[in-house]
């Protein structure tokens, strides 16, 4: 970062004053803050002055501060703080952030930032020649994993390569931005694994579904999402007793949530649990994902216990109370 | 109160206490930067770390946590705090290697040097090497105006002097732009800072960064001799220290008087001392012709006093804005003693006279007192630049309850809100009647004040003196409004010079037939007044004096010197022992820093030696002698810093509605808040200062 200061009078437009939309929008704003605090209003005032021109002018900070009853010196600490306010001009059809902070510069940020250079400008905030473009390094946007990324405007373009920011730019040089789809550049959902997914496989196989990774195509995104929260619910694969219910959460290693589960499948006493059989146990920890849990917390003695002679038999085979 | 340990010593501090005053109630020094009694928390320069038994564990900023944010113990034990141990010490150390990193440490050439906050903490709590060896920031200097030098490299981010501008001063014009190494103090535009207050932040920058432009390079606080005295530029009497170096006042800074400045002086007071070197009258001089030419005392004292016998008491004598009550007590005796009693101290066609109750003619609600009150009603005065703290009390307590204040007179910027009544005599008139809507606001406050303006009172519309019905009709609305009680007296005259409460209590007004300085004027033009004495009198007109032998005696060649037939050079306030009275009443002495120039002579003194040779040797030889006879005379003088309370059944006897009044305007008498007296005038750098208001204003249009 370096010193913020308005820019230079020969570029500051003379005035400066809100579209009618955007007029009732910071008029509704402002009315959202209690009386006497309308001050508070100045920074999404501000934005919206830097969405409806690309920058924030001296003029707009002047408006802006007039309409939330502000001395200017304050809008203008407000301007002057957060880099998010460009105070010059910028590139009339785009201007690209390039994120430099540690993932992205480790995954090429600084080969961005040199295309940037030979095809924008030098210096960041300067405009290239026809004033359609301009850029700058900006901190960590919030998408490490799909480092190197850059911002223009409200999206980010993910996954980048020298080669695919260039098309960007030339997208958005050429006014053609809505071809481009904003999100990571290369085959993924988000930022899943770049290569298919890693964990949480079976999932996939409880649901009976053999499923790839579902970073395939982007628009169907959301609907995988769905789907792969309806894969949790459990079908049930015992039947309980109807008499009687006991309290599970007394052997160690279940709790409130466990037994739940557990009631989901169909197992409700501890005589169930201590009838297990090996493939019952096989069963329930696929179901469950428990991967040995059962044999490793010693469910079956515990429950056998707790079946033959209650809390004092549990006591007298483990000497301390179940919890 | 809540009890809590400091250092392990339990000390019981009132619960709204932050942990600074905590400590300091427990005799801890805390080190700090940003913090300032007077001005808001703001918690930046973390210098005042302390640890917290208990609590984080981390450091706390001890300026920025009240007592009643701590927890106590787990059985209740009063909370604790450490402002001694390693923690604490760590931190200051972090603390101060940090701020050096970009602090240019540039000590060898710096003002603020041996008065530095940063040097003296560094001293004491710092480490005695950087580990630092990457490139240090730069800043470039802004522009504040005339008075203010800045070096902003130096700036540690302390915000002082953002939030004395914004909060005391009342003028939103400096702010700390951008953020972490970037942020800079910056003005909104680079032109001169438009308080008459600004030389305070000089004062208040830690650092030095803000430093004083006039002063740069010239002394070092160290080989300067501190005179603590008091400021004679307006009527309040600030308290300031006048720093000195052999025979030449260097700089003048505020003390500490919480009943009239609290810590801060106004621009006038602090920057007039180059006008104490310029413009002197240094010897006495002598008119031969056209021209004033050298002269020894003898010489000019032998011709004053031939002229004197010759005139018979066809004699009078004018004070002018800062002569002391020794000098116009010498004066008046020496004038009453050749049996004329034109006198006059007061400004042309003031509606004050002699035998006047002094509550009519003093400030009897007391600046401090200003901060009781729950409205303020202003007639014909513009605070800001007759009397820049009194409003600073204004502005301070609107601050602190927003409270109703009216304005009857010019609308000016006051650095508060205030509604403007009107701005001529009926406004005051309808006041008075009680069918203005302000009389309601007033009628209801407990303690309102009515604050009336030396130019309203000393109006005129055809020679009428239209400023004695403003007067009246003022303390009637004073009265109606409840403002005339015995435990609240709110009715307060706003003077705009130094000498004259003092004038008007030893009763240097004419009197039993005497002449006013206007009628003195009068006479002079039809030849009937023989000589005339201006003691330091330059606001008067003074082109009919022609016929008249003129005695100017005063320190300053301004316009009554040239005026002149003989010039007896005299001492400027920083250079005599002179009791001063201030608006409020208030008595005051001022101490010698340096002595006169030249030839100069203490103003009594050189009364009293011409006293000698007309042969009415006034009964004293010495300036003890001299008060003496005055305390005799005037006992309330003697109590220095005390008030003599006003009459308020005398008060109420002058409170009524005159039944017709002539239409006149209410105006400020102060043209040029940068140049009211002589000293003033002769200042180089208040003239710069009247040059960058202009351009400010110009550039406004
Ligand atoms: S200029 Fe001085 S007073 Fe102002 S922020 Fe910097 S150090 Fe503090
Ligand atoms: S580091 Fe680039 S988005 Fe976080
Ligand atoms: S004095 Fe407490 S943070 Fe500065």
């Amino acid at each position: 970062m370096s010193v913020r200061r308005l820019a230079d009078d020969s570029v500051q437009p003379s005035s400066f004053s809100f579209t009618k939309e955007n007029l009732a929008w910071a008029k509704k704003r402002i009315a959202l803050y209690p009386k006497g605090r309308e001050q508070s209003a100045i920074i999404p005032l501000l934005m919206r002055a830097q969405e409806q021109s690309g920058w924030v002018s001296k003029a707009a900070i002047e408006k802006c501060a007039d309409m939330v009853n502000m001395p200017y010196i304050r809008a203008l600490e407000v301007a002057t703080f957060y880099t998010q306010f460009q105070l010059q001009p910028v590139g009339s059809k785009a201007h690209i952030q390039i994120c430099g902070t540690t993932p992205c510069m480790l995954r090429g940020a600084e080969d961005l930032r040199a295309l940037c250079q030979r095809k924008i400008a030098k210096k960041a905030h300067q405009l290239n020649e026809d004033g359609t473009l301009s850029w700058e390094e900006v901190e960590c946007a919030g998408a490490c994993v799909n480092a190197p990324i850059v911002t223009i405007g409200k999206d980010t373009y993910e996954d980048l390569t020298v080669e695919r920011l260039e098309e960007i730019i030339d997208a958005f040089a050429a006014g053609k931005a809505k071809e481009i789809t904003p999100g990571p550049q290369i085959d993924r959902q988000f930022s899943a694994p770049a290569n298919g997914f890693t964990s949480l496989l079976n999932l996939n196989n409880i649901s009976g579904k053999e499923k790839k990774s579902p970073a395939n195509s982007k628009g169907k995104k959301t609907k995988n999402r769905v789907k792969s929260v309806n894969e949790n619910k459990q079908a049930t694969l015992f039947s309980a007793p109807k008499d009687k219910k006991d309290d599970l959460k007394l052997i160690s290693g279940i709790g409130a949530v466990l037994e739940k589960k557990l009631n989901n499948l169909g197992i409700t006493t501890f005589a169930q649990l201590a009838a297990l059989k090996k493939a019952d146990i096989k069963k329930i920890d696929d179901a469950l994902s428990f991967k040995g849990r059962i044999e490793r917390d010693e469910w079956i003695k515990q429950a056998k216990a707790l079946a033959k002679g209650g809390v004092e038999e549990y006591i007298r085979q483990f000497g301390k109370k179940p919890v | 109160m809540t009890q809590i340990k400091v250092d392990g010593e339990l000390i019981e501090v009132p619960d709204y206490y932050t942990l600074m005053q905590a400590a300091e109630a427990a005799g801890k020094q805390i080190p700090r930067f940003c913090f300032h009694e007077r001005l808001s928390v703001a918690g930046n320069c973390r210098m005042c770390l302390v640890e917290v038994k208990g609590g984080p564990p981390k450091p706390q900023a001890s300026c920025a946590m009240g007592v009643k944010d701590l927890r106590p113990g787990p059985n209740g034990e009063p909370a604790e705090i450490f402002t001694n141990t390693p923690m604490v010490k760590k931190a200051r150390e972090g603390v101060l290697e940090f701020l050096l990193i970009n602090h240019p440490l540039d000590c060898p050439i710096c003002d603020q040097g041996g008065e530095c906050d940063l040097q003296d903490q560094a001293m004491a709590f710092g480490l005695d090497s950087s580990r630092f060896t990457e490139n240090k920031r730069i800043v470039e200097d802004k522009y504040l105006g005339p008075l203010i030098k800045t070096i902003m490299t130096r700036c540690i981010h302390c915000t002082r002097c953002v939030r004395f501008t914004t909060e005391i001063a009342g003028i939103n014009e400096l702010g700390l732009l951008g953020r972490g190494e970037d942020a800079q103090i910056t003005p909104y535009i680079e032109r001169a800072l438009s308080s008459e207050l600004v030389g305070n932040i000089v004062d208040l920058c830690p650092v030095g960064a803000l430093t004083s432009r006039p002063y740069a390079f010239t002394a070092r606080p160290w080989e300067l001799t501190k005179t603590e005295t008091i400021d004679v530029m307006d009527a309040l009497g600030s308290a300031i220290r006048v720093d000195s170096r052999g025979c030449e006042v260097m700089r003048i800074l505020p003390r500490i008087n919480e009943d009239i400045n609290e810590e801060w002086i106004s621009d006038k007071t602090r920057y007039v001392w180059d006008g104490l070197k310029r413009q002197r009258l240094d010897r006495p001089y002598v008119r031969k012709g056209k021209k004033l030419v050298e002269a020894n005392w003898d010489e000019a004292l032998n011709l004053v006093a031939r002229k004197i016998k010759k005139a018979g008491n066809r004699v009078g004598a004018i004070a002018g804005d800062l002569a002391g009550v020794e000098e116009m007590y010498a004066l008046k005796k020496l004038i009453n003693s050749v049996g004329s009693n034109n006198i006059d101290c007061r400004p042309p066609m003031s509606a004050l006279e002699a035998n006047m109750d002094r509550g009519v003619y003093i400030f009897n609600p007391t600046i401090a007192g200003i901060e009781e009150s729950d409205c303020i009603l202003i007639i014909g005065a513009n605070p800001r630049f007759e009397a820049s703290l009194l409003n600073v009390r204004i502005r301070k307590t609107w601050r602190a309850k927003d409270l109703p204040i009216g304005l009857v007179g010019q609308r000016v910027d006051l650095t508060y809100d205030y509604t403007h009544l009107g701005e001529d005599i009926d406004s005051v008139k309808a006041l008075a009647t009680g069918s203005h809507k302000f009389n309601k606001i007033l009628k209801k406050a407990k303690k309102p004040i009515v604050i009336v303006g030396e130019g309203a009172i000393s109006l005129a519309k055809n020679s009428k003196k239209t400023g004695r019905d403003i007067l009246s009709m003022s303390l009637m609305i004073a009265n109606n409004a409840g403002a005339l009680r015995e435990d609240w007296n709110g009715f307060g005259l706003l003077h705009n010079a130094a000498a004259r409460v003092g004038g008007l209590d030893i009763g240097f007004v004419p009197d039993n037939g005497g002449a006013s300085s206007l009628e003195q004027l009068e006479l002079a033009k039809k030849g009937e007044l023989d000589i005339i004495f201006l003691l330091g009198a330059d606001e008067y007109d003074l082109q009919s004096l022609d016929k008249t032998f003129v005695v100017y005696i005063g320190s300053h060649g301004d316009v009554g010197a040239h005026h002149a037939d003989v010039i007896l050079p005299a001492a400027a306030y920083t250079e005599k022992s002179a009791i001063y009275v201030n608006s409020e009443g208030r008595v005051q002495m001022t101490k010698r820093a340096v002595f006169p120039p030249g030839e100069a002579k203490e103003d009594w003194a050189i009364i009293r030696a011409l006293s000698a040779r007309i042969d009415k040797i006034l009964p004293f030889d010495n300036l003890a002698q001299l008060r003496e006879k005055l305390y005799a005379e005037f006992p309330h003088l003697q109590n220095i810093n005390q008030i003599k309370a006003g009459n308020i059944s005398a008060m109420k006897k002058l409170a009524k509605i005159p039944a017709k009044t002539s239409n006149v305007l209410l105006r400020s008498p102060i043209k040029e808040y940068y140049l009211t007296n002589a000293i003033a005038r002769a200042s180089k750098i208040m003239a710069e200062c009247v040059k960058a208001r202009r351009e400010r204003e110009g550039a406004n249009r």
